[in-house]
């Protein structure tokens, strides 16, 4: 127990430092969300209205970025060799790391969201409504990422690979997410039922997630 | 030529030694005078008190782009003439111009709300302030991502330069286009138009905020220098010798 | 406070911030310094030093 604690430390001081993945990941987020009234043209009533979908998709593709960073760093400096050959076991490793990546890029993204909603002239209320679903649904996101993460990390050149095995994996986190959000703005009545499958992916995320990154890792990596 | 007798790193230690003081004090001293001044501003016919919030907001917008004037400055430092602090400087700069370039953001927001009935407009004048922010961020993640000084100093310079064609954009935006923001007041053609009631404490906040930045710019770039002796003893030490 | 008027809320928050993140930006260049400092001293007591001789605190 606490060998994965020392790694989510260790990882969560990595991140922090240089180059480090985490307000890297919130500075995307927030160019990707300032991207879209310049494409879109500064229509305030059409901003409120997709503002909750432009959030959940500026903090994936921000979540997606930093997914990168997960097993590579470790495999540059030979630490996932490491973490293979450890007696802790590899899917607890793994689980470990995504705790730490959420914390680090996660976290950071939930909480620039309601900040971010004041561009997208979008009500309080519906800022932190997002804001609760991205609480939902980011661990879900990091977590099946994961998987693609650690398929990628043993070929060169992974990173769109990554983010193509990624996103397709990601979009039943996206559909419910959103359609929680915009259930919070307009039916109090119907926000119960998506919010709670997002939970359930985030829970079945916590467990598949590992077990199919720790098997990625194994095979990729003999 | 000054300059060129600070770039002694050891010089410049000593020089701001023994300036910072007496910067730091002065700066309190003008920061406690502008916001008297501006506790006693009288109202504005039509904004009421909330007129009292451009004493903050101006001089912060001011600031976040003669920032990175300086940073431009510094820029061409360390590609033209290779003065060696002209990265540190630019170094330094980066967080405390983000730092008013957010506050510039936040006040305005806040004095829009009353003003304008929103928080936030997608007009040229904000759009142009908000990228500035954005630049700012995005400089100060090139400065970390690079582990060695000189390259790192090497691609900001490029990219500060770059980013300073924003700031005549973000000057001249309100009368380009019509915006929402007002147009100029101030430094215009024909002198202020603001009456002099507000114009005293707008003038002692924008020095005091000037002076803020210069302490905390030197403050800054002695860390700076500080954390580069440091780098090198440090490898030095992974060696295993000591000059 | 009925002096600043029916916005009060949005001058103070404005100040407040002001101070906060001026203070917040001191604060953490006096960290950086007394870290720096620190780190110097240790490096030091450790037997490294500088080409001049000099003590690194030194200017």
């Amino acid at each position: 127990m606490s060998a994965l604690i020392a790694l989510i430390q260790r990882d969560l001081r990595i991140s922090w430092r240089l180059g480090g993945g985490g307000l890297l990941g919130v500075l995307f987020f927030l160019s990707v969300v300032v991207l879209m009234p310049f494409a879109l043209g500064p229509d305030v009533p059409l901003l409120k209205r997709i503002g909750p979908a432009v959030l959940w998709l500026g903090a994936m593709l921000a979540s997606l970025l930093t997914l990168d960073r997960l097993f590579t760093a470790d495999q540059d400096d030979g630490s996932l060799d490491l973490l293979l050959m450890s007696p802790v076991p590899l899917e607890l490793s793994c689980l470990a790391k995504g705790a730490a990546h959420w914390l680090a890029t996660g976290l950071p993204l939930i909480v620039a969201t309601p900040l971010l909603g004041v561009l997208l002239n979008l009500e309080p209320g519906t800022s932190m409504s997002v804001a609760l679903t991205l609480l939902a649904g980011t661990p879900a996101l990091t977590f099946t990422g994961m998987i693609g993460a650690a398929l990628a990390v043993t070929m060169r050149r992974g990173g769109l690979l990554l983010a193509v095995l990624v996103l397709p994996l990601s979009i039943p986190v996206l559909i419910f997410g959103v359609a929680a959000s915009n259930a919070a703005i307009t039916e109090q009545g119907r926000f119960g039922a998506p919010f709670s499958i997002l939970c359930a992916l985030t829970l079945a995320g916590f467990i598949i997630g590992p077990l199919a990154a720790a098997a990625s890792l194994r095979q990729g990596l003999d | 030529m000054f300059l060129a007798r600070l770039a002694n790193p050891s010089r410049f230690m000593a020089f701001t030694a023994r300036v910072l003081p007496w910067l730091a004090i002065v700066t309190a001293l003008l920061l406690a005078l502008g916001l008297y001044q501006s506790w006693t501003a009288p109202d504005d016919y039509q904004q009421g008190a909330t007129v009292k919030i451009m004493f903050i907001h101006v001089p912060n917008a001011w600031l976040s782009m003669f920032v990175w004037m300086v940073m431009s400055a510094s820029a061409l430092g360390t590609l033209v003439w290779k003065h060696p602090l002209a990265d540190v400087a630019a170094k330094a700069a980066a967080p405390i111009g983000a730092a008013f370039t957010f506050l510039a953001l936040a006040t305005g927001s806040l004095w829009g709300r009353p003003m304008w009935g929103t928080y936030w407009q997608w007009d040229a004048r904000l759009t142009s302030m908000l990228i500035l922010f954005l630049m700012y961020l995005s400089l100060i993640a090139l400065w970390r991502a690079v582990e060695d000084p000189t390259r790192a100093a090497r691609a900001a310079a490029v990219l500060t330069l770059v980013g300073a064609i924003n700031i005549p954009i973000i000057k001249f935006s309100v009368d380009w286009w019509n915006t929402l923001h007002q147009g100029e007041s101030v430094f215009r053609m024909g002198g202020p138009t603001l009456d002099r009631a507000f114009l005293i404490p707008l003038f002692t906040m924008a020095m005091a905020f000037t002076l803020l930045f210069i302490t905390l710019h030197l403050a800054a770039m002695r860390n700076e220098i500080l954390r580069r002796r440091i780098r090198t003893l440090q490898m030095m030490q992974a060696d295993g010798r000591a000059l | 406070m009925s002096v600043l008027g029916p916005y009060a809320v949005f001058i103070g928050t404005s100040y407040a911030l002001v101070v906060l993140v001026v203070a917040g930006l001191i604060a953490a260049i006096v960290l950086d310094y007394r870290r720096q400092q620190a780190e110097l001293r240790r490096l030091e007591a450790s037997g490294v030093t500088r080409r001049s001789g000099k003590s690194p605190e030194q200017t």
